[in-house]
């Protein structure tokens, strides 16, 4: 059989797949708004509220994780401790938690019966309950994208030539200068990789938000709520089909820039 | 570095950083078998929780191991032989469908959800019908099986694996499933457990997804997260730590042995 | 089972347009070993895969077995046997059922395939490691499990892609004649690339030296090195590639001059290396031209000797250019 034949006949189920099941209904989704959906986004000042919520949210977990994931990744990344491992294993166990199980562990921990809540009232406190606020929400974000932007960075990290730090420390460099100059060039395409997944999926993901139930107006819950309560199908539309080609893009970028390590 | 104050200090980080990563789980795990949540773990374990959560939710579980398993059983049908086909060919045409069949990860389940009920919520009877939360997690699990066996597929020396089966005789057949399957079944195991785990958890797409008789797991959970008393909701939370945390390892166990020489097999 | 090769015409042009190979005709005679010998891109591994039906040649170009037009049989249908560059084991499989690959892929009865397997492994020496992991083999004996899985199913054409490349200088020289004593105990047409030209002098009944997509010439290794077609040839082919062209018209090898010293000498000595065999003296002419003199070991000659050059014997090549 012809080379290019059997290429078409062996991927054309896949695409086939992908045309129906993905591009038309992506292609609904962008008409199903129409007019009036599009117009109502950019008129009505709550949904251009909860899209800029939204982002900074998004951003600030974005920060947060690689700023915590950096230093860990570094530090695990470069150490070697009895134990290592099984915390490695441990860290790594939330990768397969979706965003709604997230939202529970985060009740656990700032619920009103949570660990933060037992612990300060048995000091003599207050009871401490931030689940269900925007700090509940963002540590939610945060927890959920940890793992994932650790063993990226953590890879990067091990992957550096150790005699690139070497020759710098000969060279006279500081612990902060070999950091400045060696480390965190080497693993800022991974940081820009790994922040680029970490912001798409703050942006689309609403498990969380809706375990926790809350009141934050992040976009995908907009969404959510206008298509089942509301029955607002234009606007739950035209926000998604938007929200859709933001994070692809916002990926997309993110791939070319770090030049093929993001999703 | 070792014993040195930036020894310390990163230590002291990370296990800070552990303990809110894992203290949580430990939590709602203890909880889930505790008899008596108000007075403690001194009230003795139970395991009347997990049984009261089987009898009126073991039906979302069974559902979800069906959906899995059947996502599994398209993706790799799908996904095996489109990777090939991409390691394959070098051109520009193989590129745009590569980065084409890895979009469904890149956009959020709630927008793909949708768009596939405006497109099929009203053909036949496929909107009540398991089937339809299938197709959700077909287009969501593909790229991970993708990925996962044309990471694979790339590492090896396909071309000159399959020139020297040629070079013996083999027809395409004989050296598809003689030579490059078992050549990449490390990628295809890593890929399986990725889309089975994937497919177990998928709550954003499934929402939309289902309906009142075709609950997932996940989607239990986030009913009985908002319906149900803690210790009850913490252990349905466990059954679903009892899933997919075999699984985990065992992606872990297979990648980690694909990364030693010679056992990408 | 030996058969003779002809190509006709065959060309190989890239889809980008580069020009792998200049259409060329060939004749290869039953049973003969020929060795296609050139620098990397001078197009030998094209005209190899060509042979092999790895490739097709440009339209127009047909290749021959035994006058039988074989041109669009894909090489599994060829029956060829194929040794490659960085042998291409199956590290799926050990090293007897790589072996046995080619004979099971045929349908030929299992007892049949290991009897035949088990002649390849005591043949190759190998029948103690039939079990073995390819990755737990060394270089020399992943070398002979690829020859032995190659001539395992007695292919008519025997193709090998510089077999010896991947390995260090000693056990090159080793295999070398194994698979010199193999190939004539076989007695098959064999068809073997290499950028090497010993391993060419040692291995060809006759040298297909290429350069830039075409055939420089072939000839025996004597021809080649006596009666070069051409410049290129003639530096291809000698101990190094540093032989002079005098006026153009003429080549030296280094080994047919000789160098006595005279005060009156046209040469002075700019360079002296013992090389053991012999003494390599690089000269100088008054015209500012250099030749370099192979001779035997002689304390006389130092930097800055003036010395005459003698032609060891009637050695000048007419060179075409």
């Amino acid at each position: 059989m012809h080379d290019r034949l059997r290429a078409g006949l062996l991927i054309a189920p896949a695409l086939a797949i992908f045309l129906a099941f993905f591009l038309i209904p992506l292609g609904y989704l962008a008409v199903a708004g129409g007019a009036g959906g599009y117009s109502a986004i950019l008129t009505e000042p709550r949904f251009l509220r909860s899209l800029v919520s939204t982002l900074l949210v998004a951003a600030a977990t974005t920060v947060i994780t690689l700023f915590i994931s950096t230093i860990m990744g570094l530090f695990l990344a470069r150490v070697r401790f009895r134990g290592r491992s099984t915390l490695l294993a441990l860290l790594t166990l939330p990768l397969a938690f979706p965003g709604v199980v997230v939202g529970y562990l985060v009740i656990m921990l700032a619920g009103r019966q949570g660990l933060i809540a037992e612990v300060s009232m048995a000091l003599g406190g207050d009871r401490i309950v931030f689940a269900y606020s925007l700090a509940g929400l963002l540590l939610g974000y945060v927890y959920f994208s940890i793992p994932r932007t650790l063993l990226t960075l953590m890879a990067a990290a091990e992957k550096l030539d150790p005699r690139l730090e070497e020759a710098a420390r000969s060279l006279g460099a500081s612990p902060f200068g070999v950091l400045r100059d060696v480390l965190l060039p080497g693993i800022a395409p991974a940081m820009a990789a790994a922040g680029a997944i970490c912001f798409a999926t703050a942006t689309g993901a609403f498990g969380t938000a809706f375990a926790l139930a809350s009141r934050i107006d992040v976009l995908p819950m907009v969404i959510y709520t206008e298509f089942t309560l509301q029955a607002n199908l234009a606007v739950a539309a035209a926000l998604s089909f938007l929200l859709g080609i933001a994070t692809w893009a916002v990926l997309a970028v993110a791939r070319g820039a770090s030049g093929g390590a993001a999703a | 570095m070792r014993g040195g104050i930036g020894f310390w200090a990163g230590l002291c980080f990370t296990l800070l950083i552990s303990a809110f990563l894992i203290l949580p789980i430990f939590v709602s795990v203890i909880a889930g078998v505790t008899a008596n949540q108000f007075i403690g773990i001194s009230s003795g374990f139970t395991t009347r929780w997990l049984l009261d959560v089987w009898a009126n939710y073991g039906g979302t579980v069974l559902l979800s191991l069906q959906i899995a398993f059947a996502t599994l059983a398209i993706t790799l049908m799908l996904g095996v032989p489109a990777a090939y086909v991409l390691a394959r060919h070098a051109g520009v045409t193989a590129r745009l469908i590569e980065e084409a069949l890895v979009m469904p990860v890149a956009v959020p389940g709630l927008a793909t959800a949708l768009g596939l009920i405006l497109a099929y919520g009203a053909v036949g009877g496929l909107r009540s019908s398991w089937f339809f939360i299938l197709i959700g997690h077909v287009i969501f699990c593909l790229p991970f099986m993708l990925r996962a066996v044309l990471a694979v597929l790339l590492a090896i020396d396909l071309k000159r694996l399959e020139e020297a089966a040629r070079a013996c005789g083999a027809t395409w057949a004989q050296r598809f499933f003689g030579v490059i399957v078992p050549n990449i079944r490390g990628g295809i195991l890593a890929g399986s457990l990725m889309v089975v785990t994937l497919s177990l958890g998928e709550f954003n797409m499934t929402l939309l997804l289902h309906t009142p008789f075709t609950r997932t797991l996940p989607v239990g959970l986030a009913d009985a997260y908002t319906a149900l008393r803690t210790e009850m909701a913490s252990a349905y939370t466990l059954i679903f730590f009892a899933l997919i945390v075999p699984l985990l390892s065992g992606m872990q166990w297979v990648v980690s042995r694909m990364d030693q020489p010679g056992g990408s097999r | 089972m030996s058969i003779a090769i002809s190509l006709r015409n065959c060309g190989k042009t890239w889809p980008g347009g580069a020009r792998g190979l200049l259409p060329i005709d060939m004749e290869i005679t039953a049973g003969e070993t020929l060795v296609l010998l050139g620098p990397s891109g001078c197009g030998k591994t094209t005209l190899l895969r060509l042979i092999a039906g790895l490739e097709l040649p440009d339209d127009g170009g047909t290749v021959l077995f035994d006058g039988k037009e074989v041109t669009r049989l894909p090489i599994e249908r060829r029956n060829v046997g194929m040794v490659f560059q960085s042998y291409a084991l199956f590290p799926n499989m050990d090293v007897a059922a790589n072996i046995g690959y080619g004979l099971r892929v045929r349908g030929i009865p299992k007892n049949e395939t290991q009897k035949r397997v088990a002649e390849m492994l005591e043949m190759m020496r190998l029948t103690d490691f039939r079990h073995r992991r390819i990755d737990a083999l060394s270089g020399g004996q992943r070398q002979r499990v690829a020859l032995a899985r190659a001539i395992a199913p007695r292919p008519q054409v025997l193709l090998l892609d510089e077999p010896l490349s991947a390995l260090d200088a000693r056990l090159r020289d080793q295999l070398r004649q194994e698979i010199d004593a193999l190939l004539r105990a076989l007695g098959i047409t064999a068809i073997y690339v290499t950028h090497d030209q010993s391993e060419a002098m040692a291995l060809g009944d006759r040298i297909c030296v290429m350069e830039a997509g075409r055939i420089a010439q072939i000839g025996s290794g004597r021809d080649l090195y006596h009666n070069p077609a051409n410049e290129f040839v003639a530096h291809f082919i000698g101990d190094a590639n540093k032989n002079v062209v005098i006026n153009g018209e003429v080549i030296l090898r280094p080994e047919d001059l000789r160098l006595r010293p005279n005060p009156n000498g046209a040469f002075i000595i700019t360079r002296v290396t013992f090389l053991g065999p012999v003494l390599r003296v690089m000269v100088r002419h008054d015209d500012g031209q250099e030749l370099r003199a192979d001779v035997p070991d002689d304390p006389s000659l130092q930097p800055g000797t003036q010395v005459e050059v003698i032609l060891r014997k009637s050695s000048l090549m007419a060179a075409e250019r």
